[in-house]
């Protein structure tokens, strides 16, 4: 390939690096206009702490966070683990039931439907200040994109590949899991994504609502102690944390789907090419 | 249901096929098509597109019923079915996918990979046992589908188009790759084709559908001698026939 660009980097690496400049870019703007605007328009820190006040102070409390961090992410995990399965269950049962599927869409969108704002302190009001509300809210806030993409992702199975089974003399268990279960999980990984950025945020709102430990309590103490650095402090750990997640998605979906990156060079080589 | 007795690999009696239309008549497909298959009988099924030829192929795999008429199977009743799409799935290795019917079967995947391992080398795919599909060249595609096929150990294959897809080149290649291989394993084969070439240099016998709906009008034994090499298709033999059944088709006068 004479004649093509000289870098040094790898192509996947050079990949990332345009695909995050910008937002990076962006990002230390933003963060440059809130440094000014703290530091010589506001200069209030109990209005608008400015970025470096933010840092230090959380750096000065990381234990502390760290420690209120640790139960967040149980009750997150938890929570999750429930919605997985539950999705699982239930996309599973809509795909082998057309009544299951008719009888579940509708409470599924309905579910959706219920604010969390409202459900939070009334869960805090039945279980009491337990782990339970906490991975109760956790899933309900996962589980309909988890749901809802699984069961798209069965229902849009290769009806051909379902016959060839079947000639072969294949159930319909079988079938599942040969055909719609491998072919759903393109589907699973978007659905996972977008649930995801909602477990942790599920997770701090449950504890916000009462709690004994966590963020979402953490967060709540700051802020009636108008120490606005820590509670964004806090913030940026809980965006981390989730960027994290999120980045945790994409490493499981290649572990999981490897014929996929054939799939995906083979289309950069056709563009390549061309 | 005496199926000792039968004479015929595969009998299909009088199949009659509809298909609903929204609106309008139903699309007549099958008319009465008769077809006979001997054991180790290698027989081409040819016809125009649209005539039918899938429709006949997913009744006697047992995948539809059909309106009227019946199927008969010899021996253990059971036939391998490789459909017109090569329909290998793209999560599974070319070995995962050459395992599918034994694994179906019943067969443990270690068993069933032994199992399969010396056909890699016949199908020109050794090497490639780990490779995914979107790996392959579309004609090691069309292999790896019929090998999948040929791996389920049935005695009776119904192949639709298994070369349609293919450059003319490539699709000769494999035309006399095929007829080298199933004279070695005395396969029975039922091959849809609308492909006179290849049905010529393939089969022991043709069936010429005639336009839909469909019946067989000409049934054409193919007595080139065995085995088909490239020289086949240089015989005064082999014109004749060819020109044979482009009459029967209609295409020429
Ligand atoms: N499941 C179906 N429902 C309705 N119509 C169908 C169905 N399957 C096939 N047909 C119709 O029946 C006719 C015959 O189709 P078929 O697939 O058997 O043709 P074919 O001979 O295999 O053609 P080709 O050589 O192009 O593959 C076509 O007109 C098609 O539209
Ligand atoms: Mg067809």
């Amino acid at each position: 390939m004479s004649g093509s660009r000289s870098t040094s980097i790898s192509p996947r690496a050079g990949k990332v690096l345009r695909a995050a400049w910008p937002p990076l870019l962006l990002a230390a703007v933003l963060v440059v206009g809130w440094q000014l605007l703290a530091q010589d328009g506001i200069k209030n820190p109990q209005v608008l702490p400015s970025p470096t006040r933010v840092v230090s102070a959380g750096w000065d409390q990381r234990s502390t966070i760290w420690s209120e961090a640790l139960p967040t992410l149980r009750e997150t995990e938890l929570g999750f683990a429930l919605s997985f399965a539950l999705s699982w269950l239930i996309a599973g049962a809509m795909d082998f039931s057309a009544t299951v599927r008719r009888a579940v869409y509708p409470l599924l969108v309905t579910s959706q439907t219920v604010p969390v704002v409202a459900l939070a302190p009334m869960f805090v009001v039945v279980f009491g200040f337990t782990l339970l509300p906490k991975v109760l809210l956790v899933a309900l806030a996962t589980f309909f994109p988890l749901t809802a993409s699984l069961a798209e992702g069965f229902a849009t199975a290769d009806g051909e590949a379902s016959r060839l089974l079947r000639s072969m003399g294949a159930g319909r268990w079988r079938e599942f899991w040969t055909v719609r279960v491998p072919g759903a999980l393109p589907f699973f990984f978007t659905g996972l994504r977008v649930s995801i950025t909602y477990a942790i945020g599920g997770a701090i709102f449950a504890e916000y609502a009462g709690a004994e430990r966590g963020l979402g309590l953490y967060l709540n103490q700051m802020q009636q102690v108008f120490r606005l650095d820590l509670v964004f402090a806090t913030v940026i750990v809980v965006a981390a944390l989730s960027v994290a997640l999120f980045a945790a998605t994409y490493l499981l979906e290649r572990w999981l789907t490897p014929w996929r990156r054939f799939e995906r060079s083979a289309r950069t080589q056709g563009a390549n090419a061309a | 249901m005496t199926s000792t007795t039968l004479e015929y690999a595969l009998e299909a009696d009088g199949l009659v096929q509809h298909f609903a239309r929204p609106g309008r008549e139903p699309l007549h497909v099958l008319d009465g098509l008769d077809l006979r298959v001997r054991e180790g009988e290698f027989a081409a099924v040819l016809g125009p597109s649209g005539s039918g030829k899938s429709t006949l192929l997913n009744i006697l795999a047992g995948l539809d019923r059909p309106g009227s008429g019946a199927v008969r199977v010899g021996g253990s009743g059971s036939v391998a079915y490789m459909p017109q799409k090569d329909l290998l799935f793209p999560w599974r290795t070319v070995e995962d996918n050459a395992i599918l019917g034994l694994e179906v079967a019943g067969v443990k995947k270690k068993a069933a990979r032994e199992q399969v391992a010396p056909l890699f080398e016949e199908f020109g795919l050794a090497g490639f046992e780990h490779s995914y599909p979107a790996q392959l060249s579309g004609g090691m595609r069309q292999r790896a589908a019929l090998l999948r096929t040929v791996a389920m150990n049935r005695p009776v294959l119904l192949l639709d188009e298994p070369f349609g897809a293919l450059d003319a080149l490539t699709r000769t290649q494999l035309h006399l790759w095929l007829a080298e291989t199933r004279q070695r394993h005395g396969w029975t084969i039922v091959l849809v084709t609308h492909d006179i070439r290849e049905a010529v240099i393939l089969a022991d016998s043709v069936h010429v559908l005639s336009p839909r709906p469909a019946r067989v009008t000409h049934r054409l034994e193919i007595d080139l001698p065995l085995p088909r090499t490239a020289d086949t298709f240089a015989l005064p033999e082999f014109a004749r026939l060819e020109r044979e059944l482009l009459v029967a088709l209609g295409t020429l006068g």
